[in-house]
């Protein structure tokens, strides 16, 4: 939900990562967090297990400056992609104001990636919302794998409303600006319309 | 969206810094519960205000699902006590947490009796927030925001 403060002037949005369990969402958050200036991030939080598996969920504070006299924030947030986490995974999806779905781009991932987005639209709907009409965006994650999927053939069973898709290969930081810009736009966009 | 404008952000940062000083606390905060800092009051500096919030919401969050499993509708206030300072976090009309960082200056008991009456006024707040937010007839008000341009969109990229 978005959160506008007046007297501080600021402008607060969320932001959350979903897709399949190893699919690259933790990735995204990493090189975002590692490619912004000191003065435009907050700490990063992982909770996560021994093994590096998200558990509850990552977060990463961006500040992206200022429209029309007011700060802008986004709060990005990455849910647990294995499949037993789902109750915490819906409750990070309250209030969300975009989503960004990190999809595996391996073939044998693929059912793991349509399951999700299913798994996505209920949790959604769970919170009132509709999968259709939240600003989103697909990231076509792992490219550079050479069991990687065509991506037409990926985004015929991926695509949801005709969303912006991206390409990326999260751990060299491939596409990973580029998803989130679409999102964040999409949000202030609606903001507009208000 | 949740709106706060000037007079009743002013209010809620009254209300928390009375609450500091009648309990004795070291900070207080107002947390969103999606997880967004709303305002805060006393030693604030000394912690992180926005990792504070997202974790506190997480928190309470799934002490809600915890809630809900066992068939409770909310635990209405949770206590971490530490080695030297403790946590005392409550809801306030349902949307709200209230988060209090107090040490051996102050005592749970008290804590809890402040943050009672605290959160009286802060609901008050709440309230006349919701009224304000219902547009009233004939009067819009126009938003900063409607005049946003995809240039201003693309400029916060840019950067
Ligand atoms: N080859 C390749 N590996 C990647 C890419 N992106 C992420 N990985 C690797 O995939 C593994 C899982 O990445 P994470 O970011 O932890 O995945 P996640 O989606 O957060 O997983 P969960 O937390 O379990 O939901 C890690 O070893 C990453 O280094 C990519 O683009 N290409
Ligand atoms: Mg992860």
């Amino acid at each position: 939900m978005t959160f506008i403060n007046y007297a501080a002037k600021e402008i607060n949005c969320k932001i959350v990562y979903y897709g399949p369990g190893l699919g690259g969402k933790t990735t995204n958050l990493q090189y975002i967090y590692n490619k912004t200036a000191p003065d435009r991030k907050g700490k990063m939080i992982s909770l996560a297990t021994e093994a590096d598996r998200t558990l509850f969920f990552d977060f990463l504070p961006l500040d992206l400056g200022s429209i029309r006299g007011f700060t802008t924030r986004f709060h990005l947030y990455t849910v647990p992609g294995q499949v037993f986490y789902d109750a915490s995974r819906k409750l990070i999806l309250k209030g969300v104001d975009g989503v960004i779905f990190v999809a595996d781009s391996q073939r044998e991932r693929m059912e793991a990636n349509v399951e999700s987005i299913r798994n996505l639209e209920s949790n959604l709907r769970d919170h009132g919302f509709d999968l259709k009409t939240v600003p989103s965006a697909l990231q076509f994650n792992k490219r550079d794998l050479p069991n990687a999927m065509p991506v037409d053939e990926m985004y015929r069973m991926l695509n949801y409303k005709r969303e912006p898709t991206f390409e990326a290969v999260a751990v060299q930081g491939v596409g990973v600006f580029d998803t989130l810009k679409a999102v964040a736009k999409q949000i202030l966009v609606e903001l507009r319309k208000r | 969206m949740e709106v706060v404008f000037e007079p009743e952000f002013r209010r809620l940062e009254d209300a928390l810094k009375r609450l500091r000083q009648d309990a004795n606390a070291k900070a207080v905060f107002l947390i969103d519960k999606n997880g967004q800092h709303i305002a805060a009051a006393g030693e604030t500096e000394e912690f992180d205000s926005t990792s504070l919030a997202s974790l506190t919401a997480g928190n309470v969050a799934a002490t809600d699902g915890l809630a809900k499993l066992i068939g409770e509708r909310e635990f209405s206030v949770l206590f971490h006590e530490g080695q030297r300072d403790h946590i005392h976090i409550s809801i306030v009309a349902r949307r709200a947490i209230l988060l209090v960082i107090f040490d051996e200056r102050s005592s749970l008991g008290l804590v809890r009796l402040r943050v009672k009456r605290a959160s009286v006024e802060l609901k008050k707040v709440f309230d006349e927030m919701d009224r304000k937010a219902i547009p009233e007839e004939g009067v819009t008000e126009p938003s900063p925001f409607s005049e946003i341009t995809d240039e201003d969109i693309d400029a916060l990229f840019s950067e």
